[in-house]
């Protein structure tokens, strides 16, 4: 994201800059001054505003420009980022709605002055709120205003020759020199070939004398430049894939007793709860069904669980084409590992328990029904909930609604005994329930939805639905209520929560995510360096001939680890160690950048 | 699985070895800056030479760029000592304390190997394990660095100090049993995700380390202990090195969270306060690349960055996991 900001002159460190001075060295050779060229030179020199323009559309057009040059500034981008990290703050440390809605209330209810201003501007919805969006767009259009420049200048780069041989090479960071036997057209082949892998061009320039001189120019590393072109195209990538998942995606869950029952992601009423994407009415789901068959936990002796495992049977194409004929394919659903069906994903997320209750009315008929109960303790998967049960055969609304019958309390899956009950163990080795028998009115036809965990509270103080026994039961045994009917409870059920997540996108996320990785490696490791050779013939006294090699180079980047390679390069083409000093530090710190390049 | 308890308390015993090696090693450390301020005193026409040896270096460091380029460094030696017969103690110290560290790190390989094999699992599965993988590879990120550049050395006691504090807190509040993991991390996607995290967080640590000391020695007057340390130069330069390396890594982490994140919560990425903290960390990380390329950021507002980065980071290794609750709120606390 470097632009329009040349290093300023005397940086201590100019070894370090990483792209900055690519901007302006775009393969013409430059002398070493222009190097200290500052920002400010820079935009008079490119200034348009030619003869014509009146000075206010100058001045519309200059403020226009310079918003434009500020926007797309390695300062902007550096603030933008920071303000990226800064902004994504309290999306950690305040409650989020799209995690867990309840403690929002919550914190609302301890800060009732800080929550709701907190809540009106977004604080619990950080990575959907306008002020996080203007942050991150702001940010990939100064990405983009830098990326398309800086693309062409490498395309140019990348076709130019590498830039002539400075004057003086002695100025450079490493520099060497010697003569050695052999023409000046032998030593340019040696040259030649040890910058093998570079690119490479030799010039002929005649020496005062007329005799013919030659340079070498060699230039490598352009890799680094296509890395970081890539790594920052890759992150435009994710954002749009990112944003597509969110778009086109979607995500429900649902709880489904093992035993044979089954799901269909025909639509989304479903599911126990829906989360849609923007673009996602719910009519087109990928289709496909599951059965779940069972389910299996492993516990170590102090109750930590060890294994998941659900059997599952799954249909989608023309298996579910066929209709109830069609196979049901086997898969072990774990937690790590997901069934990927019909372009979706079903996870394995959660377990508990479902008590079956049967109710026998007076007059002999009897009602069965298994419910999920909702795991109130995490560690002993103690279960609370309530089973309702209308009663069959009655003439008319109300005299059922007076007859309404509801078992509710808790269920310990490895009970401790005793009068008060709790679980004491989460696998269900000696499950025994808690419950109340309510009857009346359980409300369930006032048109209000109702929580297939609880019975309503209006209903309990309005006294339209008492109760009528509180007892602790073991598989098998019953509860006589006063007017003769008996409830019994049966068994425990095992049940699973099945998450279905659909999300057409994370594919190309993962490409540009390996994408990112790879041009990040590219650019970091990889080192743009020059090298040059200046070659002519040494003066005529010797009978054999003799060549005067000299030689230099420069890093542009990261310089470190350059002088190894020159210092070899230099062992080969010179002999043991040229007279001079390869390393040739500038005692005022004002090296230049991209050197005299 | 059955855990091996013999084995688990060997490792525990390998563990609180290498805690007290590498505290020793610290006090070794600040032993060599103690003599280096006793000398200071003694000799302080010495100390002046060496200033202007250290005025010298500090210009060609600038421009030389790679320690590896440039001879080590001589900084820690003592003022204008000779160099034989018989070392100073200075020296001498220094020189105790990188070996006590090399013998801290290697039992302390063998506390994690042991435990590995006690728990028939990769060992990083719980807040105690991670922080001992983490530390683990700070030292020997910390040696590795040490001997690419030996004059690093007086910064021994700085990078010391931060594992001797983690490692203390990771025995003791968060110390659990040795036990198998609970289904969720039953994945080699453990391996994987948790050692790129703990060997970037490792070298980031030693890059703020560095970063911090950089901070010191740049607006340090000179003269008192500071002047052991190596020069401000090559502590920028160290961190920078560090940094471009652990980025790469950091970001493949990242990565490796979000395939496994894909397979096990059902979504790669989804705001948890440990992925958006870590996002958070990614960007101070890459504000810190930036400034390294931005003019007037170079150096200072750079390895302010590298702080900020470094905070961000243990932020979100420890506070994250032990306060808030989130998805990777298991790890055998909370």
């Amino acid at each position: 994201m470097t632009k329009a900001i040349p290093e300023a002159a005397g940086t201590p460190e100019p070894e370090h800059s990483e792209q900055a001075e690519q901007t302006t060295s775009t393969g013409v050779p430059e002398t070493p001054t222009q190097g200290a060229e500052s920002a400010d030179s820079r935009k008079i020199a490119d200034s348009p505003g030619g003869g014509g323009v009146s000075d206010g559309a100058w001045g519309v057009w200059g403020f226009v420009r310079n918003t434009w040059r500020g926007l797309v500034s390695m300062r902007t981008a550096l603030v933008l980022l920071f303000l990226l990290a800064l902004a994504s703050l309290p999306g950690a440390l305040l409650p989020q709605r799209s995690l867990n809605p309840a403690k929002i209330t919550e914190y609302r209810q301890q800060h009732p002055m800080l929550g709701p201003v907190l809540d009106r501007l977004g604080f619990f919805d950080v990575f959907a709120s306008p002020w996080f969006a203007a942050i991150y767009l702001l940010l990939f259009v100064s990405l983009i205003g830098c990326l398309g420049p800086r693309t062409l200048e490498y395309a140019r780069a990348c076709r130019a020759q590498p830039v002539a041989t400075p004057r003086n090479l002695n100025r450079l960071p490493h520099h060497a020199g010697a003569e050695v036997d052999g023409s000046p057209e032998q030593a340019v082949a040696r040259v030649r070939d040890q910058l093998r892998g570079w690119r490479t061009a030799v010039r002929e320039e005649p020496d005062a004398d007329g005799r013919a001189s030659f340079t070498v120019s060699a230039e490598k590393g352009y890799l680094r430049e296509a890395g970081n072109l890539v790594f920052h195209l890759a992150l435009l990538g994710l954002l749009v894939g990112f944003a597509a998942g969110k778009l086109f995606g979607y995500e429900g869950q649902v709880i489904v007793l093992t035993g044979g029952n089954q799901f269909c992601n025909s639509g989304i009423l479903g599911y126990d709860s829906f989360r849609a994407g923007a673009l996602v009415d719910g009519t087109s789901l990928s289709p496909f069904c599951v059965k779940v068959d069972t389910f299996d936990a492993e516990y170590l002796p102090n109750g930590q669980p060890e294994h998941y495992r659900s059997s599952i049977g799954y249909q989608a194409g023309a298996d579910l084409d066929a209709g109830a004929t069609g196979p049901w394919r086997p898969y072990q659903l774990e937690v790590n590992s997901p069934l990927r069906v019909a372009g979706d994903r079903v996870y394995l997320l959660g377990h508990g328990y479902a008590p079956t209750f049967t109710v026998t009315f007076p007059d002999g008929t009897s009602r069965t029904q298994t419910v999920q109960w909702r795991t109130a303790d995490q560690t002993t998967m103690l279960a609370e909930g309530a089973t309702k049960f209308d009663r069959p055969g009655l003439p008319d609304d109300a005299s059922r609604r007076l007859n309404q019958i509801a078992v509710t309390g808790l269920l310990a899956p490895t009970s401790s005994g005793g009068k008060v009950i709790t679980s004491v163990f989460p696998a269900p080795l000696r499950p025994e329930v808690a419950v109340d028998v309510l009857r009346g009115d359980l409300g369930l036809d006032d048109g209000r939805g109702q929580s297939i965990f609880e019975v309503p509270q209006a209903q309990l103080q309005s006294g339209a639905l008492t109760r009528v026994a509180r007892q602790n039961l073991l598989p098998g045994q019953e509860i006589r209520l006063n007017d003769g009917t008996t409830v019994r409870f049966d068994r425990v059920t095992q049940w699973v929560g099945l998450q279905i997540s659909h999300d057409p996108a994370q594919d190309f996320v993962l490409v540009f995510a390996v994408l990112i990785l790879l041009g990040l490696g590219t650019s970091l490791t990889i080192k743009r360096r020059r090298f040059w050779a200046r070659i002519r013939p040494a003066d005529p006294v010797a009978e054999s001939e003799r060549t005067v090699i000299e030689i230099g180079g420069l890093a542009r980047t990261d310089q470190a680890g350059y002088g190894e390679e020159f210092a070899r390069l230099r062992t080969v083409l010179l002999g043991n160690g040229g007279p001079e000093d390869s390393d040739n530090p500038r005692p005022d710190g004002t090296r230049d950048r991209g050197g005299s390049a | 699985m059955p855990v091996n308890e013999t084995l688990a308390i060997y490792s525990d015993y390998a563990f609180h070895s290498a805690v007290g090696i590498y505290l020793l090693a610290m006090l070794l450390h600040l032993g060599e800056y103690a003599r280096v301020r006793a000398q200071a005193v003694l000799a302080r026409e010495a100390v002046l030479a060496r200033e202007a040896v250290l005025a010298r270096e500090a210009v060609p460091a600038g421009v030389v760029v790679d320690s590896a380029d440039a001879p080590a460094e001589s900084v820690s030696r003592g003022p204008g000592e000779p160099v034989s017969p018989g070392r100073s103690w200075p020296e001498r110290f220094g020189r105790m304390a990188v070996a006590l560290t090399i013998l801290g790190g290697l039992v302390h390989v063998a506390s994690v190997v042991i435990r590995g094999f006690a728990v028939a699992r990769w060992p990083w599965g719980n807040m105690y394990e991670f922080i001992s993988a983490v530390c683990l590879m700070a030292v020997l990120t910390w040696l590795y660095v040490l001997r690419r550049n030996p004059g690093m050395r007086p910064l021994g006691a700085f990078v010391l100090l931060p594992v001797e504090v983690l490692l203390f807190l990771a025995g003791s509040a968060l110390y659990v049993k040795a036990a198998p993991v609970v289904p969720a991390l039953q994945s080699y996607w453990l391996t994987i995700h948790v050692t790129a995290v703990s060997l970037a967080s490792g070298l980031l640590m030693v890059a703020g380390v560095a970063s911090v000391l950089f901070l010191v020695r740049r607006h340090s007057r000179g003269g008192g202990f500071l002047d052991a340390l190596p020069a401000a130069e090559t502590l920028d330069r160290a961190a920078y090195r560090v940094t471009i390396f652990a980025f790469p890594l950091y970001t493949f982490a990242v990565i490796a969270g979000a395939i496994w994140a894909e397979a096990a919560w059902g979504r790669f990425w989804g705001w948890d306060p440990k992925e958006t903290v870590a996002f958070i960390v990614w960007v101070v990380y890459a504000c810190y690349l930036h400034a390294r390329a931005t003019a007037g950021w170079r150096t200072g507002g750079a390895a302010w960055i590298n702080v900020v980065g470094l905070i961000a980071m243990l932020f979100n290794l420890f506070f994250i996991n032990l306060v808030t609750t989130g998805l990777h709120s298991y790890a055998g606390v909370g």
